[in-house]
């Protein structure tokens, strides 16, 4: 449909995290959300957590080898973010009073869905990377977070060499992932 | 199979880092052992799922970092009172002169419009021309307000006239930690403020030009040279600086530039770590204000315990220092970075048991106001 080169490219640089990309989306598009979101209730605060929202909503689909975009990046962020803060107004018992919209609007209901999903195990993951503590939590967060290599890790945490970091590595993840899926029948 | 080692074999096979006649084996194991293949694909899932969380967290910290450069520029607003950034930095940005000049404009500018609205009989004409002048009477205002910042620096700079001062928008505190090369602690996030010029101002009010080598904004620790000739070299370091963390209730030190001189403080460490357990912080119950940012804190022996880098924006008396560990670290870091690097502590330290006022003059020479603009 309208999907021009300039937002394949910009896709192509939010899957690989690339900051120049990031810039330009959000300097092309943040004024439309924090209008709606401002038109309905919401505050500038509001507006900034739902396009971090919006943003990862669309990260993830870039990173899906099935994705393909149908309409603009402007229309898919605009959707997502009004999905969102609707929802969320409704969660508060506020109405909106969303009534002409000044944007096209696609269905994106499949999609935050799945994002919701992956949410519920990043909250797991960031709870059970907190109850391990330190140093697993550093160490892991410098290798899967920072992806910093092994032996600059070993040598930050004072270990010998790089062969004992990663035995280190291990057996926090050993730990971690004990926690993970305790977290996870928890929940269930 | 040993669960370290199965990760160790996970991990590889994922990467595809498996060799042909291992990768063989792995999967010839998986086939024929169901229990095993079980194990590894709860592990695999649970790998994809660590490093999904990785990746997400990477993606956060880039959208907050373009939030904060496009809030800077206007574009982004937060509430600062609900938002992300409860700890205040310590820098001191000289807003009074600023507001004066804006007042002395308001009073301008509503005078000549009362002057234009009584001597013009056609009112209506003038309510454009009047926006304008008013920019233009902001210009001329601001350039006047640089006069009178000059002309308030070259009064206050009758003890050394030989060098003219250099104009500064904040200020700050640094710490030399190498005398033979003059390298000097501070924080990285003041050097935000000195895109231009960074200038460092010696207890005597002597200025010397500096130059940044090495910021690291995740401990917001920065390494920056005094590049001027006209630097005499100083002494060797009468403190040490420590490598393991201060212990909870130890009484500490600290001098800083809260304002154009030299002001001292008491306080204690209250906390391991910073705000929101971050562990390249402690926590110090003192008073510190906007200019402390890089002040060096010190034990009872002298010894430099920790930075000042902010301190909490709700609580009085709730002050975040770096742990002084990470100095080294960030001297480690910046070898590997800068080839050539000179960068050495030798200190001599003399200050253990002697008392609190001769450590002070001791350990003055060496904390610097940190400018710039």
């Amino acid at each position: 449909m309208n999907n021009n080169g300039q937002d394949k490219n910009l896709l192509e640089g939010l899957a690989a995290q690339d900051k120049s990309s990031i810039e330009i989306i959000y300097r092309d598009n943040f004024q439309m959300v924090q209008t709606m979101v401002l038109n309905n209730r919401g505050t500038t605060d509001d507006a900034a957590d739902i396009f971090q929202e919006a943003m990862i909503v669309l990260f993830e689909k870039s990173i899906d080898p099935d994705f393909v975009l149908t309409c603009q990046i402007k229309t898919y962020i605009y959707s997502v973010s009004r999905r969102t803060w609707l929802k969320k107004l409704q969660k508060q018992q506020r109405t909106a009073s969303h009534t002409d919209d000044f944007e096209q609007v696609v269905q994106v209901d499949e999609d935050l869905d799945e994002h919701k999903q992956k949410q519920v195990s990043f909250e797991i993951m960031e709870t059970a990377l907190a109850k391990i503590g330190d140093p697993c939590k550093s160490l892991l967060e410098a290798y899967y977070i920072h992806k910093k290599p092994m032996h600059e890790i070993a040598s930050n945490f004072n270990y010998t060499n790089a062969d004992n970091a990663k035995t280190q590595k291990y057996k926090c993840l050993v730990r971690l992932k004990k926690i993970f899926f305790a977290e996870y029948k928890n929940l269930k | 199979m040993e669960d370290t080692l199965l990760f160790d074999a996970v991990e590889r096979f994922l990467n595809k880092e498996m060799a042909n006649q291992e990768l063989f084996y792995f999967e010839e194991m998986r086939k024929n052992n169901p229990e095993f293949d079980q194990q590894v694909v709860e592990m695999i899932y649970f790998i994809q799922e660590l490093n999904k969380f990785g990746t997400q967290k990477n993606l956060k910290h880039i959208l907050i970092e373009t939030e904060n450069k496009l809030s800077e520029e206007g574009i982004i607003s937060r509430d600062p009172l609900k938002g992300t950034a409860k700890v205040i930095f310590l820098w001191n940005r000289y807003k009074r002169t600023i507001a004066v000049a804006a007042s002395i404009a308001i009073i301008v500018s509503i005078t000549c419009a009362t002057l234009i609205s009584v001597f013009s009989g056609n009112k209506q004409n003038n309510i454009k021309p009047l926006v304008e002048k008013l920019k233009e009477q902001d210009v001329k205002y601001k350039k006047l307000e640089k006069q009178i910042g000059k002309l308030k620096v070259a009064s206050e700079n009758q003890s050394i006239p030989e060098k003219p001062r250099m104009e500064s928008n904040f200020r700050a505190t640094g710490f030399m930690i190498d005398v033979n090369n003059n390298y000097i602690v501070t924080n990285a996030h003041v050097l935000n403020e000195a895109p231009h010029q960074l200038i460092v101002e010696n207890n005597k009010g002597e200025q010397f030009l500096a130059e940044s080598v090495y910021v690291n904004p995740e401990n917001d620790l920065a390494i920056i040279k005094i590049t001027d000739k006209d630097f005499k070299k100083i002494p060797a370091l009468p403190f040490s600086i420590r490598k393991n963390n201060a212990d909870l209730g130890e009484q500490v030190f600290m001098l800083g530039y809260p304002k154009q001189e030299i002001v001292y403080g008491e306080g204690y460490i209250s906390a391991q770590n910073g705000y929101q357990m971050d562990t390249i912080f402690c926590q110090l119950s003192t008073l510190a204000n906007e200019g402390n940012s890089g002040s060096p804190v010190f034990n009872k022996n002298g010894e430099i315990v920790g930075v000042i880098s902010s301190k909490e924006a709700d609580a009085e008396g709730v002050v975040y220092a770096i742990k002084s560990a990470n100095i080294y670290s960030a001297i480690t870091e910046m070898r590997k970075v800068k080839e050539n690097s000179d960068i050495k502590i030798t200190a001599k330290p003399i200050l253990r048991k002697t008392d609190r006022i001769t450590q002070i003059k001791k350990v003055q020479d060496y904390v610097f106001m940190i400018k710039g603009n």
